[in-house]
């Protein structure tokens, strides 16, 4: 015990400042009434879903999770099924393969909700496409509020992705 | 023929890495197969081709036959590929299943998309498929349209039924309750004890091979970086390797040993991930913030040195795209440094934990055994005694040397596959340090040649996880005709199902995190 205590003091605190909300980011009309936003705003509960990515845009939502960007300490976690969540952060081109299983996720989580798509994948297929496999981007399967391009984005552009969406349009 | 004699017998093929290719009658792709397991070789992947030009479904005049399968064999000498031509009339080869386990998902990955079937012998249930092209539709045949949209419906797929007095079943997935991949997993339980687990993978198939077919060798590149992007680095050098090799091309001296820089950072980076999220997963949740802060820290000196925080694009056929200043080599060294300090006290920690340990030790084992049975790879190889290292038993500069030094062990549990992790950390911080202190000086990227014409080109290397090979055909006009990838997970996915058996159901997580495979990778 006293080993884990002492690195937990020799590391101290890194938490670093979350950026502000970017308005250019927004993919069509916020699906959320933004009174509720004041308070979903500062306690939200997301759940990932990845409809088909290289896994890129997971390492960097992992990342979320460390103590820089320390989005718990926001109030934003992550949960572990789409009924305990406001917001679907999902990553990927939507392969077909998961289409149906994107859809029954999308309507398993309460309204109002939250969509981002993550990544140049999620935005519009990116390097996949479109084609047999794949769907392309996010929004030809389900409603997405706000998009992340990037490849992968990096876990601060992820961060302003998901507070614009909870965020009053400037 | 004898085995023995293939170095003789067939042409090595140009490039970095011991690799010979030759053709072969059925007859001799069993025999050769069976002389290469009995003499302690494996199988690397099998993957198939339509060889037809163009989109039309007529037989190509200049094929003898209009398809093929290839398989590469990790032998004494290096890696034989063999070819197999396959008839149009009678699209079946050889099953191979028998003798190599991890042969049987690889051939209904060729069955799927190819429409090519063993036999005899073998599993014959779909993999790859699942509901959106129909059974007998085959997307990597040439006269079929990447465009091609089918509707998708509901899967039907049939689990291995378990039986008994009190057996049920727990379904996961394919969407988990982690920031995870896709997949699926049917466990068969008795109170919390798991009796069998069956996995259901596919969901993220989105054409990657379809994809390379008709990009030009160097578009497929930045895809080839993307067919896992945790392996972003070992994808790119493997297909720089076989486009070096079909197009006779020597990348400088010094992009050789960047590359290597690059595998290196990319071990490190996923293994202290790995040990952080193997931490979180046995409730010690203070083992994934310092391990990611480590990671973190990382990744933001990959993003200022070269651009990109996990490396992505920074490896091209030919060479490389970003260089080292020596200014920089002493940022590297700082980094190194910490990392050591960090990791030697958090090795200390996780030694000492009572809980951690109670978790880890005797959890999720795999015999050596059983390992060499069903030929499991790559670092959760290493941890079950398969002493295979790519880095240390088939050198390519600069590897022939820095005399790696390969992390084996035999316990075959969560506890061992930390133990190779934390061992492989050493070791690479030792191997980053050796390249900035011996790297050469001098140009980093040269133009490829063009390459021959329906040539077959292979790059291999030993990524984080294991070897990963990129097996390129090439048409005319320097195009890609096929391109396979193929990822060590194609091996260790079918063990973890064994590796579950008789742990209990809460164990899961941690022993499928202790393993940590791709599922792009091997969805594709």
């Amino acid at each position: 015990m006293y080993q884990i205590i002492k690195q937990i003091l020799r590391t101290g605190i890194k938490s670093e400042a979350p950026p502000r909300p970017d308005d250019t980011l927004r993919d069509q009309v916020q699906m959320i009434n933004t009174q509720i936003l004041d308070y979903v705003g500062r306690a939200l509960a997301i759940r990932h879903v990845d409809a088909g990515s290289c896994n890129g845009c997971e390492l960097e939502i992992h990342c979320l999770n460390n103590p820089y960007y320390n989005i718990e300490g926001m109030g934003i976690h992550f949960v572990a099924s789409p009924r305990h969540a406001d917001m679907l952060l999902v990553t990927g081109p939507v392969s077909r393969h998961m289409e149906l299983a994107l859809k029954r996720t999308f309507d398993a989580t309460p309204d109002p909700k939250l969509v981002v798509a993550v990544g140049d994948c999620g935005r519009d297929g990116g390097i996949f496409g479109t084609s047999y496999a794949s769907c392309g981007g996010v929004s030809r399967v389900i409603p997405v509020d706000v998009v992340v391009p990037g490849c992968p984005p990096a876990p601060l552009a992820i961060l302003q992705g998901i507070l614009t969406a909870v965020s009053r349009r400037a | 023929m004898r085995l023995d004699d293939f170095p003789k017998l067939f042409p090595k093929l140009h490039g970095a890495m011991p690799v010979w290719h030759g053709s072969v009658d059925a007859e001799g792709w069993r025999s050769l197969c069976e002389q290469v397991l009995r003499g302690g070789g494996k199988l690397l992947a099998l993957w198939g081709e339509d060889r037809s030009e163009g989109s039309s479904d007529v037989q190509d005049s200049n094929c003898d036959s209009r398809y093929a399968v290839h398989i590469a064999l990790v032998t004494a000498p290096g890696l034989l590929v063999l070819s197999l031509p396959v008839d149009q009339d009678m699209p079946a080869f050889p099953d191979l299943s028998d003798l190599f386990p991890a042969a049987d998902r690889m051939q209904r990955f060729i069955a799927d998309l190819l429409g090519l079937h063993p036999a005899e012998g073998g599993d014959h249930r779909k993999w790859l498929r699942h509901a959106s092209w129909p059974a007998n539709v085959h997307p990597l045949r040439k006269s079929f349209d990447i465009n091609t949209a089918y509707t998708t419906e509901a899967d039907a797929y049939l689990f291995v039924p378990v039986t008994g007095s009190g057996v049920h079943e727990i379904a996961v997935g394919p969407v988990h309750a982690g920031t995870i991949e896709p997949g699926h997993f049917r466990f068969s339980v008795i109170g919390e004890k798991v009796l069998r687990l069956e996995e259901r993978l596919g969901y993220k198939h989105k054409g990657i091979e379809k994809r390379f077919e008709g990009m030009t060798l160097e578009q497929g590149a930045r895809l080839a970086g993307r067919i896992s992007g945790d392996t972003t680095v070992a994808y790119a050098w493997a297909y720089a390797q076989a486009v070096e090799s079909v197009t006779h091309t020597a990348p400088p001296l010094r992009s050789q040993w960047l590359r290597a820089l690059f595998l290196e950072l990319e071990r490190l980076l996923n293994h202290l991930g790995d040990l952080g999220y193997i931490g979180n997963d046995a409730a010690f949740s203070f083992g994934f913030t310092q391990f990611w802060i480590l990671k973190e820290n990382l990744l933001r000196l990959n993003s200022e040195l070269f651009g990109h925080r996990y490396l992505m694009d920074c490896i091209v056929p030919g060479g490389v795209t970003v260089d080292i200043d020596s200014a920089s080599h002493s940022r590297v060294f700082n980094a190194l440094m910490h990392i050591e300090t960090g990791v030697t006290n958090l090795k200390n920690i996780y030694d000492e934990h009572a809980g951690v340990q109670d978790r880890f030790i005797t959890t999720g084992r795999v015999s050596p055994d059983l390992a060499a049975q069903l030929g499991l790879t790559g670092l959760a190889g290493r941890a079950s005694g398969q002493a295979w290292d790519l880095r240390a038993q088939f050198p390519c500069t600069p590897y022939d040397q820095l005399d790696v030094v390969m992390a084996t062990h035999r316990n075959g549990d969560v506890a061992a596959r930390v133990t190779v992790r934390f061992e492989e950390i050493t070791e690479s911080i030792r191997l980053i340090r050796a390249i900035l202190e011996k790297i050469p000086q001098g140009e980093i990227v040269c133009t490829p040649g063009r390459a021959e014409h329906e040539h077959p080109g292979i790059g291999w290397v030993e990524g984080w996880r294991g070897e990963v090979l990129v097996a390129l055909h090439t048409g005319s006009d320097n195009l890609i005709h096929r391109l396979h990838a193929h990822d060590p997970s194609w091996q260790n996915w079918p063990v973890l199902e064994h590796a579950v058996i008789g742990n209990i159901v809460p164990d899961f997580p941690l022993i499928n995190k202790s393993f940590n495979l791709s599922y792009s990778g091997v969805d594709l």
